[in-house]
């Protein structure tokens, strides 16, 4: 039996096509993925992300134990911030990637939802700070609305004073009269948008509301729309992107990574020791020129030599191209290189290309 | 869901149109293209290929999700719809006027009437 979200429900009767990702039953799309996507490009979507991971951190240290784990300098962050970043092994490779949220004397860490209990045992494992660690995913039900016409429709939709005005930036409110809710200016797709956290019983009411005060301009998207979205923003996806075997470094998320910190992390001196030494692959962004769509997995050649593979393929919706993220090789990681992507055992030729693929104007 | 009653079905979800002589113009049914999505991308064969039974035909793509069309038959490809190329979304759209191939089928096997097929995807 997988596990449902609060708003199984929601999903069963807005004709949602269930899938099991990540121990839970989830909507991969409603009515179609291109039409989701480009709801969220041009008006808004909405999507239920319950079943990602909330880890509270609490107590005198919280903030040490925090900084030890992440690759992120935290030591600035304000309260009503929220910075992302990835979690390191010592070795340098990926835990997780996740969100840091610093409340007024804790944090909260938003995980991936297939990483729920690694991280949670990774967290409580190098706790070695006056502080606590609990993991309160199942209390916590999440909503993303997103898309340029979130921020109207949700202040239509519920009763708050206000919302988060700055990209990363939450508040902690009550909506609805319901206490410890979270509203952050946060997403996955490459669009404005919000992320609500909020209480199991709540959630389906909230979801309603935000469907309701939608109308036209709002849809419910699935998880197949939310990867095509995130690609084109050129996220990364733990597990494709990010991995126990791919440092973020390697994953072109150096901005994620303060390496000249005061503070001690976890896979620092690894990461410093890669930073140093030289890359041997770096990720690059594709695009097929040729004829196909490539996929996680496919192999990439320049020239008969084999100098990587996909970690994520789709075809673009917004672009209508066929675009790829990529693990190359030095030196073959080149803006404008010409290579090919091994498609069903042909051929077909792409080029690398500065990313992101989509990037919303402002 | 729509089957009509004068096309012959496979078991894998494609629609046969008769056409004389052996020839038959095949593409997928309605139940196939809603179970796949939003069609991307079609791969189609060359015209001349000699597909054997089990083998593809061609490949269809939706955005998720990447399905070959085996043939349960030895078939020749003789027409290929061209059109598919930049308009794959007619699979989805209109699913039993939109034709991926017209094939020569030596025998045909495994092939299922409007019923049967009807029988198979309750």
């Amino acid at each position: 039996m997988y596990k449902k979200t609060s708003l199984y429900a929601r999903h069963i009767a807005a004709g949602g096509k269930m899938v099991e990702f990540a121990g839970y039953e989830m909507p991969i799309q409603y009515s179609s993925i291109v039409k989701e996507h480009n709801m969220v490009r041009q008006h808004c979507g909405l999507f239920d992300v319950s079943h990602m991971g909330e880890i509270a951190v609490t107590g005198p240290e919280s903030a040490k134990l925090v900084q030890y784990l992440v690759t992120v300098d935290i030591s600035e962050m304000e309260p009503g911030e929220v910075k992302y970043t990835p979690m390191c092994y010592e070795t340098g490779g990926c835990v997780d990637d996740v969100l840091v949220y610093k409340k007024k004397r804790d944090f909260l860490l938003v995980v991936n939802a297939s990483n729920v209990e690694k991280d949670f045992e990774w967290i409580k494992k190098n706790n070695k700070f006056d502080a606590e660690v609990k993991n309160i995913s199942s209390e916590v039900s999440q909503i993303a609305i997103q898309g340029p016409m979130a921020e109207e429709i949700l202040l239509r939709a519920i009763d708050c004073d206000e919302l988060p005005q700055k990209y990363y930036t939450f508040i902690e409110t009550d909506i609805d009269g319901s206490k410890d809710c979270i509203i952050s200016r946060t997403g996955y797709t490459g669009e404005d948008g919000f992320e609500i956290y909020l209480n199991n019983e709540l959630a389906p009411e909230v979801w309603g509301k935000l469907i309701i005060a939608g109308g036209e301009d709002i849809t419910p998207c699935g998880l197949g729309a939310r990867d095509t979205l995130r690609l084109e923003a050129g996220m990364p996806l733990y597990g494709n992107e990010l991995s126990a075997d791919i440092t973020p470094l390697e994953a072109g998320l150096d901005r994620f990574v303060t390496l000249d910190s005061q503070d001690d992390f976890l896979g620092k001196d690894s990461l410093i020791a890669q930073s140093k030494n030289g890359l041997n692959r770096r990720r690059c962004f594709i695009e097929l020129t040729g004829k196909g769509i490539g996929r996680e997995g496919n192999l990439v050649f320049m020239d008969d030599i084999r100098v990587g593979y996909l970690t994520s393929g789709s075809k673009s919706i917004t672009l209508d191209k066929s675009i790829g993220l990529a693990m190359i090789k030095l030196p073959y990681n080149k803006i404008g290189g010409a290579l090919q992507v091994n498609i069903r055992n042909k051929n077909v030729e792409g080029v690398i290309i500065r990313g992101p693929f989509y990037k919303r104007k402002k | 869901m729509n089957i009509p009653s004068n096309l012959k079905y496979t078991k894998e979800h494609d629609w046969l149109e008769p056409l004389g002589d052996g020839t038959y113009k095949l593409g997928i049914t309605e139940y196939a293209q809603e179970a796949l999505g939003d069609i991307v991308y079609v791969e189609l064969p060359e015209v001349g290929d000699e597909i054997s039974a089990g083998d593809t035909l061609a490949t269809v793509e939706s955005v998720k999700a990447v399905s070959e069309i085996a043939m349960p038959f030895d078939c020749e490809v003789l027409e290929t719809n061209a059109e598919l190329e930049d308009e794959p979304e007619k699979l989805n759209v209109s699913c039993y006027e939109t034709w991926i191939a017209v094939l020569k089928i030596y025998e045909l096997e495994e092939v299922i009437s409007a019923e049967e097929y009807e029988e198979l995807i309750k």
